[in-house]
């Protein structure tokens, strides 16, 4: 039901034939991908595949070596700096350390975005972070505490809470539950399925974590690094709902979400390891 | 079936001996040369986006108070305290020969014309490089390092307007004013030393620096204070953008900030000296123009 609604949806973001590589270092070859509004899409894939490089290109962080973003219609390549970043005030970004400005207090951080915009009385900000904040199930004494003085769950909410407070249109979250336990990451999947619920949002999560996957995802989008394929494989395997990628008989596919070594295993024995 | 033979690898591979050590050194060269210029022209981007910045829109008062905080009022006793010991360390240097030719009352002029044309603000510069200069790349490194550049990016601030123009700013504005307070404690210190351990003649000390000492040379100093500060903002800000990963990243950053800055402060010194001493001609042909 939800797949045929979103089917309907208009595309919010389109990226086509995208290439990323640093230096001589090549993360991203021949990307496509099309995102409805609405969905969430959970990138899988192991560490160093390019997951948070495709995300970053989205937003704009990180300038694809060839290809083209579009996000509601715009060609991000054809955009000034001034107009991007006019455009990134419609995303929020969850970041994997929270990257919390030290600098500031809590309340602080979370009204950033509220500040950088300039028309919300300083009332309308206080009122706006202690919702924001009670939302994300913290209490309104943190409003004045250090980012270096929480705890990693507690940071992680923060900035969640600092990436919804302008009710943005598209959300990323990189890697939000690594590094926690399973309760916190249970809380952090709860909030982002409410936030889903409560906004008609798009989001893309970039994650390890199946159960997280398997939780919040529409739609699961899975990479395979550059260097663990031929020259003419396409570096997106999978790409499907979370019931099809349980279904899936590629056997990458289904090394990562059973969590087995596979060749690697060969590879720590050719090495002596 | 695609392993080549080993006479084929040998006949389209790198010569080897003498010739391949030749190759080799001449490839990392030209490697060393593209790197420079590649760094040279990214730098000036990185110059000109924050100009361009700066003229475009200025930056909120909270950005840029912090900033003129901690470069010009915590600069200050540090460079008037180094200010004071560099004019009394010329006194004792320069006494022993002047007053070997009996020039000793000369020393005035040479003390606070080498203070206000050279050392104040070669000082003030060096001092605000160790001391801000390195701060300044150690903290927009880790901020770089722990995403918190691309979160102000995310957030749809830019980074250069937020976090450089403001030190870019306080640099420019306020090393004129450290200068002046390196230039003011250095005379302060020479005429101590000079007039109360050594014992040369006040009136004598203070004529002869009248003598020496024109109202250009106190503005040769300013003049190039101004590009010594810009200089060291602009190469502090970028060593710290393009941090790499680690604390062994932010370390190198910040240590790069300060060699970097001072290596630049003396080409600029020289070839800014060259070129106001070609002015000074210009404009007084006769000699000098005294106080």
């Amino acid at each position: 039901m939800i797949e045929a609604l979103l089917e309907q949806q208009e595309p919010l973001v389109e990226v086509h034939d995208l290439h990323v590589q640093f230096g001589t270092q090549k993360v991203l070859r021949g990307i496509n991908l099309t995102i409805p509004a609405g969905q969430t899409l959970a990138l899988l894939g192991e560490s160093g595949c390019g997951k948070t490089v495709l995300m970053k290109s989205i937003i704009g962080l990180v300038t694809p070596t060839k290809g083209q973003i579009i996000f509601d219609h715009e060609n991000l390549s054809k955009l000034s700096e001034r107009e991007i970043n006019y455009l990134r005030l419609r995303f929020g970004f969850v970041f994997q350390n929270a990257a919390l400005f030290d600098s500031m207090t809590v309340g602080q951080n979370v009204a950033f975005p509220l500040r950088q915009q300039g028309r919300f009385s300083n009332n309308q900000i206080v009122e706006m972070v202690l919702s924001r904040l009670s939302e994300v199930g913290l209490p309104d004494a943190v409003v004045h505490k250090k980012p270096a003085e929480l705890s990693g769950g507690m940071r992680k909410r923060v900035g969640l809470a600092r990436a919804l407070i302008m009710n943005p249109e598209m959300i990323m979250y990189d890697e939000p539950t690594t590094g926690l336990d399973p309760i916190m990451s249970d809380v952090i999947n709860e909030l982002i399925i409410r936030t889903r619920r409560r906004n008609p949002v798009t989001s893309i999560v970039v994650t390890h974590d199946m159960n997280t996957a398997r939780k919040v995802a529409d739609r699961i989008v899975m990479l395979m690094p550059l260097p663990r394929i031929g020259p003419e494989d396409r570096q997106i395997i999978f790409d499907g709902t979370p019931q099809e990628l349980n279904d899936c008989r590629d056997r990458r596919v289904q090394q990562f979400i059973n969590g087995e070594a596979g060749e690697r295993l060969m590879e720590l024995r050719a090495t002596g390891v | 079936m695609s392993s080549a033979s080993p006479t084929q690898d040998q006949s389209h591979g790198p010569p080897v001996g003498i010739l391949g050590g030749f190759v080799d050194q001449v490839s990392g060269w030209g490697e060393l040369v593209l790197d420079s210029i590649t760094a040279i022209g990214d730098f000036t981007l990185f110059v000109i986006r924050t100009l361009r910045w700066m003229l475009t829109r200025l930056p909120r008062s909270e950005t840029v108070w912090p900033n003129f905080y901690e470069v010009g009022v915590k600069s200050l006793p540090v460079v008037a305290l180094t200010g004071t010991f560099i004019g009394m360390v010329l006194a004792v240097q320069s006494y022993f020969q002047f007053r070997q030719l009996g020039l000793e009352t000369r020393l005035g002029g040479v003390i606070n014309m080498t203070l206000v044309r050279e050392l104040g603000p070669v000082l003030a510069a060096t001092m605000l490089a160790g001391r801000v200069g390195s701060a300044m790349a150690a903290e927009l490194g880790t901020m770089r390092v722990t995403e918190q550049i691309d979160a102000l990016s995310a957030m749809g601030a830019n980074p250069i307007h937020y976090l450089v123009v403001p030190r870019f700013l306080a640099c420019l504005f306020l090393i004129p004013t450290l200068t002046i307070m390196a230039d003011f404690m250095g005379v302060a210190g020479g005429h101590f030393y000079s007039v109360y351990i050594l014992e040369i003649d006040i009136h004598h000390y203070w004529h002869n620096s009248k003598l020496f000492v024109s109202q250009f040379d106190l503005f040769v100093g300013l003049f190039k204070s101004v590009f010594f500060g810009s200089a060291i903002a602009m190469v502090s800000c970028y060593q710290g953008f393009n941090c790499t990963a680690g604390a062994e990243g932010v370390g190198r950053a910040s240590t790069s900030a300060f060699v970097h800055s001072f290596v630049l402060i003396l080409i600029i010194d020289l070839f800014l000296g060259i070129m106001l001493d070609w002015v000074y001609f210009i404009l007084y042909p006769e000699g000098v123009g005294l106080l």
